[in-house]
Formats: C-alpha cells, sequence, structure tokens
C-alpha cells in the first residue's frame, strides 16, 4: 500500500506538487492520471525518494522509501526505460541491481525470462528498440519480487502489441495482491488497465475513485434521436421536460430521458423513429472537462 | 562489501576504464622511452627523469575517475543507484573507494612502466631504486594518483555534467596551478597551498632537482601527501553532503 499525505514539492515559485494526498490500495492496478505538467513524475520520484518533498510524507507499507532495508525486495519501479548505461548489456545491469540488494544471480536469469530478453541479454542496453527497453526496465523492477510496483508511463511510445502486453502483465500483477501504481495523460489507456484512478491536475488531486465511478460520473449521458418527422418529436420531449439539443444532421441529442422514455413517448403519438441511440460521452471529452482548468501548458487554438 | 562489489561490477562493465588505463599507459611510457632514447653522458638518465612526465597519466585518470560517476548522471543510472541503494552516501563512498583503487593500481603501472621501459632502452645506465627517495619517487605515483582521483570523483559528484567536470580538472591542474606562481609578490604564497603541485612534491621531494624548484614548501614529502589527501577528501566529504541534500 501507498499512502501519500499533504505531499508539496515547490520548484522556487512553481509549485509542481500542491498538498497532495492518496492512497494506493493493493490486488488492483491503480492509474495516475493527469495531463501532462501535472506532476505525476514527480510525485513518483517523491514515493522513492529520489525527490525531497517540500512537505508531506508518503509511505510506502507504512515507511518511507528511504528507511527500507534492500528497497528492491518492497518496491519495483520503471520510472524511465533509459536509466541503462548505452554500453552495458542488459545482463551486466540486472546484475549490479541484483548484488546491491542481495538477490541470487539466478533472479537475473529469471526476470530475463518473463520479459521475454534472455536472446539479447549479453547485448548492449543502447542499442535496444524502445519496447526491449521497456522489457529491460520491467525486468530490473520485478528483479526483487517486490509487493509495490510504479509504472511512469509505460506504455508511451509502444507498439499496440507491446501495449496489449503491459497491460495484461501489469493486471496479472495486480491479480497476484500486488500494489501496482501506474501513471498516464490517456484516460483510454486507464479505463482499460486500471480499476482505480487518482487524477490530477495542476499538482492538485482531482478525484479519487474507481474507474468506473469516474468516467460515469463525469461523461454525460444523453440520447440520440433521429426521425424524419424531428419537426413534431422535438417539440414532444421538449413538453416532457427533457433537454434536446438539435446535432444539425436531420437527428437530436436528448439528455435527462432513457431511451425506452423517449420510445414510448414517440410511439405514443404514432411517429416514426430512424435511429434511437443512448450515447456515452467519450472518455477523453470527460476527462478534458474536469481537468480544463489544470493544464498547465493551453495551447491556443485558432489565434 | 556488497556495495564495492556493485560498483565493481558497474565500472568493469563498461570498456571506458580499460581504454583510460590502457591511454595512460601508452602515453607515459612512450615519452619515457623517447627521453630514455636521448640521454647521453652529459644528460644522464636518473631513476626521476623517468617519471618526469607521470602527470600526463595522471590527467587521463582524473577524467576516468569523473566520468565514472558523471556517466551515471548523463544516463540516469544514478538514479537507479540510489533506487537500489537508498543511503547515497554509503554508495558514492564505495564508489570513490572501487575507483580510487583502481586508479592507484594504473598509477603503480605507469610507474613501473615509464621505470621498465627505460631500463629497456637504456640497460646500463644506473638507475636502479635502492634508496627511500627513489622509491617514494616510482611507488608514490600510483598514491598521487589514487589521491587525485579522489578529487576528481568530488568535482565529478558536484558538478555532475562530463563536459563542466573534466574542463574545470584540467584547466586547474593544467594551467591554474601552474601559472598562479607568477602572480608577483603572492603567486608563490599561493602556489605552495595548490593540492597537485604538493602531490608532485610529495614525489619529487629530496631527490635530485632538473630544475631549481623556488617553491617553498609548507610540508616534507609525506606531509605534502597528507595535505593533497585531506583537500581531496574534504571536497568529497562537501560533495557526499550535497549529493544526500539535493534531488537525485
Amino acid at each position: 500500500m501507498i499512502e501519500a499525505i499533504g505531499l508539496t514539492k515547490r520548484y522556487g515559485r512553481t509549485v509542481a506538487v500542491d498538498n497532495l494526498s492518496f492512497t494506493v490500495e493493493p490486488g488492483r492496478v491503480t492509474g495516475f492520471l493527469g495531463p501532462n505538467g501535472a506532476g505525476k513524475s514527480t510525485t513518483m520520484r517523491m514515493i522513492l525518494g529520489l525527490d525531497r518533498p517540500t512537505a508531506g510524507r508518503v509511505l510506502i507499507d507504512g515507511k518511507p522509501y528511504t528507511g527500507l532495508h534492500r528497497p528492491l525486495r518492497t518496491v519495483g519501479a520503471l520510472l524511465d526505460a533509459k536509466w541503462v548505461h548505452p554500453n552495458r548489456s542488459a545482463r551486466a545491469h540486472l546484475k549490479w541491481l541484483a548484488k546491491s540488494n542481495g538477490l541470487p544471480a539466478r533472479r537475473v536469469d529469471e526476470v530475463l525470462e518473463t520479459v521475454g530478453l534472455t536472446g539479447v541479454a549479453g547485448k548492449r542496453a543502447g542499442g535496444y528498440s524502445l519496447g526491449m527497453s521497456q522489457r529491460l526496465g520491467i525486468a530490473a523492477a520485478l528483479l526483487g519480487d517486490p509487493q509495490v510496483l510504479l509504472f511512469d508511463e509505460p506504455v508511451n511510445g509502444l507498439d499496440p502489441e507491446g501495449i496489449l502486453w503491459i497491460r495484461n502483465f501489469m493486471q496479472g500483477l495486480a491479480k497476484e495482491g500486488r500494489t501496482v501504481l501506474v501513471s498516464s495523460h490517456l484516460l483510454s489507456e486507464m479505463a482499460l488497465t486500471a480499476s482505480d484512478l487518482v487524477v490530477i491536475g495542476k499538482g492538485k488531486l482531482i478525484s479519487q475513485s474507481t474507474t468506473q465511478e469516474f468516467v460515469d460520473r463525469s461523461s454525460e449521458s444523453a440520447v440520440k434521436v433521429r426521425s424524419p418527422q424531428l419537426g413534431q418529436v422535438a417539440p414532444l420531449l421538449v413538453h416532457k421536460g427533457f433537454t434536446v439539443r438539435d446535432n444539425g444532421d436531420s437527428s437530436l441529442s436528448v439528455t435527462g430521458a432513457t431511451s425506452d422514455q423517449i420510445g414510448d413517448i414517440v410511439a405514443a403519438h404514432g411517429l416514426v423513429l430512424h435511429e434511437l441511440s443512448p450515447q456515452r460521452g467519450s472518455l477523453e471529452e470527460a476527462f478534458m472537462q474536469l481537468t480544463g482548468d489544470a493544464v498547465e501548458y493551453h495551447a491556443e487554438i485558432g489565434k | 562489501m556488497t556495495l564495492l562489489a556493485v560498483e565493481r561490477i558497474k565500472l568493469f562493465s563498461t570498456r571506458s576504464p580499460w581504454w583510460c588505463a590502457a591511454l595512460a599507459l601508452v602515453i607515459t611510457t612512450g615519452i619515457a622511452a623517447l627521453i630514455a632514447a636521448n640521454t647521453s653522458a652529459e644528460f644522464p638518465l636518473t631513476v626521476g627523469l623517468t617519471q618526469a612526465f607521470y602527470s600526463f597519466g595522471m590527467y587521463v585518470v582524473l577524467v576516468m575517475a569523473a566520468l565514472a560517476v558523471t556517466t551515471e548522471y548523463r544516463f540516469g543510472t544514478i538514479k537507479a543507484t540510489f533506487l537500489a541503494v537508498p543511503n547515497r552516501v554509503s554508495a558514492l563512498v564505495a564508489k570513490t573507494a572501487v575507483v580510487a583503487v583502481m586508479a592507484g593500481l594504473i598509477g603503480e603501472a605507469v610507474a613501473f612502466g615509464q621505470w621498465g621501459i627505460s631500463k629497456l632502452i637504456k640497460p646500463n645506465a644506473d638507475i636502479a631504486i635502492n634508496s627511500a627517495v627513489e622509491w617514494r619517487n616510482v611507488a608514490g605515483v600510483g598514491l598521487v594518483f589514487l589521491v587525485g582521483s579522489i578529487l576528481a570523483l568530488a568535482v565529478g559528484i558536484l558538478v555532475r555534467h562530463t563536459a563542466a567536470a573534466v574542463s574545470i580538472l584540467l584547466v586547474w591542474a593544467l594551467i591554474v596551478e601552474q601559472l598562479i606562481g607568477i602572480i608577483p609578490k603572492i603567486g608563490e604564497k599561493i602556489q605552495r597551498w595548490m593540492p597537485f603541485v604538493n602531490g608532485n612534491h610529495f614525489l619529487t621531494a629530496g631527490g635530485p632537482e632538473l630544475q631549481p624548484d623556488p617553491i617553498k614548501y609548507p610540508f616534507g614529502a609525506w606531509g605534502s601527501l597528507g595535505y593533497f589527501a585531506a583537500v581531496s577528501v574534504g571536497l568529497l566529504i562537501v560533495a557526499l553532503v550535497v549529493a544526500k541534500r539535493r534531488d537525485a
């Protein structure tokens, strides 16, 4: 379990992380979501004792990271797959990590096997593709068989096959009862991977809930209605007190009503329908809605 | 002990320490060979003369030592190190120990390499090492390399960038310490407190002077080495305190 309590990080006058408190539970994948520059990586570095919080603290199973004995046995992290000397082989990289935490040398071969790098383990890490580097980073995170795992934007730049592999892999780790925290700026990706979400914007906590709750709460549901007799259908629905918007393509968006209600009303008046379909607001729209004010770098469109 | 083993794996799983060691040896033994070949009855080969250009090897070793830590910052492996070993001071002390021992061994190889190649070229010259002063002049080179590498590591930890660390070290050792003596009146008084100048004094004190040395040293031979070591270790302590406090 990871607990952040009033975590704050200031760089001069810039506040990167602002009084952030959240918990990450074992046995589930928790998504750490926020736009670029929201403070996700800074928070992760503070969890791992790399950066010193200006205020507040963060505990892993009740202890600060720097207080852990042989920390790789408790926490595994992939913050940046490029944190490898390019002239060192994957095996040598894992070997020194294993040695530093008193792990047996056979663990190196085991994790190489797990991530599928056994065949290239003797080659210099500088020649690896992004996907291979990412696998090496995951191998390093798994080395100590830790109960807590942190991944910072693990699918960035990967091909669909790599994304699927990492997604299934993280879910597998959570099923084994481990605590998994994975950051991303893509809600659609997190919706498929994470069962809980911690959402931040501009360093502040926006919400902590299950993914389903977050999606339900933030996506306004509407029903799309298409009919050759729109002129008659629209006033009927307005009359019933529903919000009706003309989409401009001879269809209506109705909010506040279920598709059942609309179907019944229209049938009672003997009118024709060509389409009646519940619409779900896209996850991206929902995310934008929530974090819209909290984006660090706004692009000014059309100015 | 574990941390020493870790740093040993790290140092020897890249090629740069081998290249640096080879370069230091080739440069110094090459110059020693040229000098030995040009000695004559008027300009005889001495033990001191075989070691005259040890400093060229030392500059290479200073660069190697600085690189051992700046490349860790360059490639982010320092963060991987601090994740594995959150006690940053122990991790960096272990690295310093491994690099310093490596530097010392290269220093001995350089010293006896220079002496050996001179003996090979001029087998009849009397360069037997048979006095304490001569032993210090040859075997002491390793100690000077060892202490110098501690200073170079400290600079590397403080500035974190390869180009900056290497520039500072080379400009300091090659230019500042040599030229500061030409400042009128106070130049000599400052120069005798310079760390590398004292390291050199440790090697040459009491031996035949190739040219008159204008500096009045504050210490004897071993005192000079102690002073050089104190400056290097002092700077390392400052670097460790800084590394412990700042964000990795």
